[in-house]
């Protein structure tokens, strides 16, 4: 019973953080057409700057239960500047252009501000453990969990909810929507499609970021965190069907459990398990669980 | 006649002038994590170590018996690559491009499987610092004539460490493992369950995690660990995946619920030693840092290091400063005008001494070191970390004989081990 409860609790837990991680990836690509490469960056830039930030906060002696705060606060702004200054001065360049020079271009992307991590931060790692430690465990069925991965879940799933509020019910979100439909018929109805861009960018980057930001606290937050990251998001989001939100949310929760399943039932599977539940879905649904019909366009 | 004699004999000069530089000069490849999730635990303090060495010994400050300057006179010049490129090609970079006479580094262990026989082949002398694993010496090279490790072997350390918890009679009723899936992990927990078979402590496993390297969450691995209520945890983790652990599974309350044994702990020391709990079985994969010998090179090379980068030397540095030293022992037993060839065959079998003390390349057909290894549980002495209860396995008592593999030896129940 112990063993079910874990697996439910580490699948859950899993998938969220698969979720923040992978969502912003799908809605750039759902909306944009990009496969944005750059994503893992964006995730590192985020665990970086929480980092530092709460480093500083810490070594002021400020009370622990703000630094939830400034984490917000920090995730918010870093992937605001660093997804407008990336969509602004690269991507603005080249939309129209093909989706595979667009791979190389965020990939290019990706490896220059990899650089540019190592640049400011340097190769040594970092910590700041407080937040992770701050709420303690509780124990469900016996077995002690951290109220900081629960709080994870919580925010995927308000952060998801969020999401969909602004697609569906926003103006904006409508009209990100519409140039979904179709990019040249909401351009001539009077869309600003590169503003819709811009925001789609900003809030994609902003997912990332919040990814990193809650990730490190419990993680040495060293160069290369965001190689790993942006294998298993392509992943979800294969699983799901790229450009999907809802795909993205199934996804996690797919290879979330696939995960937590093989850890606890199997653990010589475990490093392929992910890839294994990608194939039989890509085997049966070439195009991901999720994926929209597409006319065929001559 | 003008025009043909004057490029000739300028070219005379500067074959003549370039050859003098050569033989004024060694020249020094040292591979190591420049980037990547290693370079913060690994790199860093392997770098730092022989940026330290190299121009201790350029000076001659290095205490006895390597204070004379330079290495057989030769002033060292060292050109660092990352070791998280593709290891064969920056292999080939340092050797042909940037005449390496000698390669001193490398940590991971898949590396120096692959870089082995590649060093062979260009019959350069290249001595890994780290790499834990057995299968260089007894698969890769079974026949070495310029590869050397001056590191010791994850087979010492998963010895040592099933005789410790035997000597010092932990309750090893339900051991579990958690160790990174590749060559260095399987390689630790193999021959760590093999000892305590061998060691006959009846022990039941209840658990065996193999996570993905690098993938930094724990949170199902710890419960897996935490439900399969063991007695005893083995980990052989290290760097960003080590601390990651300790990060997520010590609040959960793991480390109270069971033993737990890091085979590389010490590493922990400069990074997160408030989150270690006291009470943590560790390592330092051989003599270094707090089980390091008390002796004169012990005593320059940590206030020489801390002197000038601020903070205790890491075993990665110990290690590195073992086989810049040890390659310095070997150039000068082998005489003036030594080459890497001539280096190469002193190397084998040499002893020599270093700040974690004598080092014996008695394995691996004179290759491999053999050094002793200590373990102790993890205190935090006013603040500082350190560990008592040590206790230290000579070299002949965790290290297979010459001529059998580690898991040969495990298997048969360690003959020939001689331990106090």
């Amino acid at each position: 019973m112990q063993k079910f409860t874990a697996i439910m609790l580490d699948g859950m837990s899993y998938a969220a953080w698969l979720f923040l991680v992978a969502v912003g990836l799908t809605l750039i690509y759902g909306v944009m057409r990009i496969l944005n490469i750059a994503h893992g960056a964006f995730y590192a830039i985020g665990a970086y700057v929480c980092a530092s930030a709460l480093g500083v906060y810490y070594s002021l002696g400020l009370p622990g239960v703000f630094a939830f705060a400034l984490m917000g606060v920090v995730a918010l702004v870093a992937g605001l500047i660093v997804g407008l200054i990336v969509e602004r001065g690269v991507l603005r360049n080249l939309y129209g252009r093909d989706e595979v020079l667009m791979v190389l271009v965020t990939y290019a992307l990706f490896l220059i501000l990899e650089d540019a991590v190592k640049l400011i931060w340097g190769v040594k790692s970092y910590f700041v453990y407080q937040p992770y430690a701050h709420f303690g465990f509780i124990e469900i069925g016996g077995l002690p969990y951290q109220v900081y991965d629960l709080l994870i879940v919580a925010l995927a799933v308000v952060m998801g909810i969020a999401l969909w509020f602004w697609l569906e019910r926003s103006r904006m979100g409508r009209m990100t929507t519409a140039v979904v439909a179709d990019r040249e018929i909401s351009a001539a109805m009077g869309i600003n499609v590169k503003r819709v861009f811009a925001t789609t960018f900003a809030i994609g980057t902003i997912f990332a970021v919040v990814g990193g930001v809650v990730t490190a606290p419990k993680i040495a937050v060293t160069p290369g965190i965001g190689v790993e990251v942006i294998i298993l998001a392509f992943a979800v989001v294969v699983i799901g069907g790229l450009g999907s939100i809802p795909g993205a949310a199934i996804g996690a929760v797919f290879a979330g459990y696939a995960r937590a399943l093989s850890v606890h039932l199997a653990p010589e599977f475990e490093l392929f398990a992910i890839y294994a539940v990608m194939a039989v879905v890509l085997a049966i649904r070439p195009h991901g669980l999720f994926a929209r019909a597409s006319g065929r366009k001559i | 006649m003008h025009k043909t004699i004057i490029p000739l004999c300028l070219a005379g000069t500067l074959t003549a002038t370039g050859a003098w530089a050569q033989d004024d000069t060694i020249q020094i490849g040292v591979p190591v994590f420049l980037s990547g999730p290693a370079a913060g635990a690994f790199g860093q303090p392997e770098r730092n170590a022989a940026e330290l060495l190299f121009d201790s010994i350029n000076e001659g400050s290095v205490p006895a018996p390597y204070d004379s300057e330079g290495v057989n006179g030769r002033t060292i010049e060292a050109t660092f690559s990352d070791e998280a490129s593709d290891a064969v090609v920056e292999y080939r970079n340092l050797v042909d491009r940037n005449g390496a006479e000698v390669v001193i580094g490398y940590t991971s262990s898949a590396n120096c499987k692959s870089v082995a026989p590649l060093a062979e082949e260009l019959q350069t002398l290249t001595v890994f610092v780290d790499c834990g694993t057995p299968q260089i010496f007894e698969e890769v090279v079974t026949d070495p004539t310029y590869v050397f490790r001056t590191g010791l072997t994850a087979t010492t350390d998963a010895v040592g460490a099933a005789r410790y918890l035997v000597d010092t009679g932990v309750d090893l009723s339900r051991v579990a493992g958690i160790n990174q899936n590749y060559a260095w992990g399987q390689d630790n927990w193999r021959d760590f369950t093999g000892s305590l078979e061998a060691l006959e402590t009846g022990s039941e496993i209840v658990s065996e995690q193999f996570p993905q390297v690098y993938v930094g969450q724990y949170g199902a691995e710890a419960s897996a660990l935490l439900t399969s209520s063991p007695t005893l945890i083995f980990s052989s983790f290290w760097g960003g995946d080590l601390e990651a652990f300790v990060l997520q599974a010590a609040p959960r309350g793991l480390f109270a619920r069971s033993q737990v044994i890091l085979t590389t702990g010490e590493a922990l020391f400069p990074t997160i030693p408030d989150e270690l709990p006291e009470g943590t079985i560790i390592s330092a994969r051989g003599p270094f840092s707090v089980f390091a010998p008390e002796n004169e090179l012990a005593e320059w090379f940590r206030t020489a290091y801390a002197e000038r980068f601020g903070q205790e030397p890491t075993y990665p540095a110990w290690k590195m400063a073992q086989a810049v030293l040890g390659v310095k022992a070997a150039y000068e037993k082998a005489g003036e005008g030594a080459d890497s060839t001539a280096a190469a065959e002193a190397m084998e079998n040499l002893e020599f001494e270093a700040p974690s003390g004598t080092v014996r390349m008695s394995l691996g057909n004179g290759h491999q070191a053999a050094q002793s290894i200590s373990y102790g549980t993890y205190v935090l002495e006013d603040g500082e970390p350190g560990v008592e209860n040590v206790i230290t396995y000579s070299a002949e008592c965790i290290n297979p004989p010459a001529d059998q593999t580690a898991a040969e030896w495990i298997a048969a129940g360690f003959p020939g081990a001689e331990c106090d």
